[in-house]
């Protein structure tokens, strides 16, 4: 008989800022009834994103698990905690204008943030699928309620129908292929099955390949990889665009996160894993850019560039060194920061009457609103990757890390994908700066946290981008710890 | 005893069913039990490899799959009612607002 309890380690210091954040949500939920104390709701979460952040700082450095294995803390695991927090915390700095001109400023809006960003945290700090599994879903389900938080839109309603369909379907593939891991493993932690993987492959190695094609076809979805992208242009487009700059960036941050962790650490040994990322890589970036030139809609736009830009990071999976690795949390990083920027303009131009981020809606900008303009083409610059902004870095490592690994078709690709996409960015900064407008523009009113939002967004670019090998530095020193 | 191959057949047989109700309804009740089939074949292949190994742990599992798709259950089903209440339809082909 096994005692169960005493070695389950039950050390609450490493899921301290999971619990900082379900406190602040419960806070919120409980004051939702009295219309005063709801004006608090976004302070209430924020703070519970600063105090959990100070709480993940000082988890750096710390090697452990516990709860019985199920709870793993490692700098990987921790690097991408400070990513989901940070998009939180600017998240909901970006919020409120919006959703008042809106009419839907809702406490209720916070607890869902805070509760999906505490399951992207325990998806990234464990090694065990079963608490992947039940983070993907305390993520998604808060997720697909945000998609249609606009009750009264009917393009609201219609993304989070669409969303809730595809997440579902997606999860039904990634839970079978974690029930035949299951079945030839024995066992659903990944140090077990990495510890005793040839015995695995050699015994019932059929469960295991069809687990993991599975997992693949459920995270394919979720991080939005061609041919499984289908669901991100409308869930994008049709979400309140304050919430798709919190899609864009932090589910997808997760998912990519728990990619690397299972495929390059608990299926490193599997050599058609790299093959179908390489697969999957070319036809996301180029799909990805290819439709993003058609488009008429800012928004939508950017949506299909978010698919191009899950794309590069495939490319850094199906090299998977260490240097392609800490690439990856390079770029996520980077892009979180750049693609929310944009996004948070793109927000606070709708919060003029009747806008919809159509093209045409752009021109003139930079007369109306210069300094807006300035920032909207240092993060078009940024998402197009020129130098000297954070963007151009975090491409030009993950080309490197697959030159380094011979893999020059892939790389050669990538580039020629990131020439196509400087197209469609430059038309934004080109309206923006040379076209009339037809009618004159309303002014944009800047609210200070959005300010505060986009100073940080824009420091961030621009200083990451002057001093990138500090940055580099330090995402290397995730990967030395990958437990 | 019956053989692990039989269910697995089964559970495989089932994810097929629900994977293609999803792809062809149009009526988004029907693709949403699909993909309840789906989770339930899902669960039948834990269910049996659990039996087959003799690790309970693969049961435990089953009943934190079953707590997590009554959650996205309550919230699918307000979902489709709301978006019953502003369109008056469930077919997924008529909402078509959003498209390229």
């Amino acid at each position: 008989m096994v005692d169960y309890v005493s070695t389950v380690n039950p050390d609450f210091s490493l899921i301290a800022p999971e619990l900082v954040l379900l406190i602040a949500a419960s806070i919120i939920m409980v004051f939702i009834p009295w219309r005063k104390m709801a004006t608090f709701a976004p302070a209430i979460a924020l703070l519970g994103v600063v105090v959990a952040f100070a709480y993940a700082i000082g988890q750096w450095g710390h090697q452990s698990s516990g709860f019985a294995g199920m709870v793993t803390c490692d700098n990987f695991g921790v690097i991408f905690k400070w990513i989901f927090l940070t998009a939180t915390g600017l998240s909901i700095l970006l919020i409120g204008q919006y959703m008042k001109s809106r009419g839907i400023d809702r406490p209720e809006y916070f607890v869902l943030l805070t509760i999906s960003a505490l399951g992207m945290m325990a998806m990234a700090n464990t090694t065990d699928l079963v608490v992947m599994f039940i983070g993907l879903e305390v993520m998604s389900v808060p997720l697909y309620v945000m998609a249609a938080f606009n009750r009264r839109s009917l393009e609201s309603n219609e993304a989070g129908i669409k969303y809730f369909l595809m997440g579902a379907f997606a999860t039904a593939f990634l839970l079978m292929g974690i029930a035949f891991i299951y079945g030839a493993a024995g066992t659903t932690n990944l140090r077990q099955v990495v510890t005793d993987f040839n015995y695995i492959a050699a015994g019932r190695g059929m469960y295991l390949y069809a687990g993991v094609a599975l997992i693949m076809i459920g995270f394919g979805f979720k991080v939005g990889a061609v041919p499984f992208h289908s669901w991100i242009p409308d869930v994008y487009h049709g979400a309140p665009t304050p919430v798709t700059a919190f899609f864009s960036v932090a589910p997808k941050a997760a998912a990519v996160a728990v990619l690397l962790r299972i495929f390059l650490y608990g299926f490193a040994d599997i050599t058609m894993v790299s093959h179908s990322f390489w697969v999957l890589a070319v036809l996301t970036m180029t799909v990805g850019n290819v439709l993003a030139l058609r488009q008429n809609n800012v928004k939508r736009m950017l949506a299909y560039s978010s698919i191009a830009h899950a794309g590069y990071i495939l490319v850094a999976l199906t090299v998977g060194t260490d240097a392609a690795i800490s690439a990856a949390i390079f770029y996520v990083i980077a892009y979180t920061f750049f693609n929310l920027g944009a996004f948070a303009i793109v927000a606070l131009l709708e919060t003029r009457m009747g806008a919809e981020s159509e093209f045409e809606e752009l021109a003139g900008l930079s007369k109306s609103a210069p300094y807006l303009a300035l920032l909207l083409a240092v993060f078009m610059f940024a998402l197009s990757g020129f130098p000297p902004t954070v963007g151009f870095f975090g491409k030009f490592y993950i080309f490197r890390a697959a030159i380094e690994s011979n893999f020059v078709s892939l790389a050669v690709i990538g580039v020629l994908n990131s020439f196509v996409s400087v197209y469609y960015y430059l038309r934004v900064v080109k309206t923006c700066y040379f076209d009339e407008a037809e009618k004159p523009q309303k002014a944009v009113f800047v609210p200070a946290t959005v300010g505060l939002a986009l100073v940080v967004t824009t420091v961030a670019t621009l200083g990451f981008g002057l001093f990138p090998q500090q940055l580099l530095q330090f995402t290397k020193q995730a990967i030395f710890a990958f437990l | 005893m019956v053989p692990i191959h039989a269910f697995l057949l089964l559970a495989v047989i089932l994810f097929g069913i629900g994977a293609f109700g999803v792809l062809i309804s149009r009526n988004i009740i029907v693709m949403f039990m699909s993909v309840e089939l789906m989770l339930n074949a899902a669960n039948m292949v834990l269910i049996a490899f659990s039996r087959a190994l003799g690790i309970v742990d693969g049961h435990v599992f089953v009943f934190l799959v079953l707590s997590v798709a009554a959650a996205e259950a309550a919230v699918g089903l307000a979902m489709i009612i709301t978006i019953y209440r502003n369109r008056e339809t469930i077919n997924i082909d008529r909402y078509n607002l959003l498209k390229w």
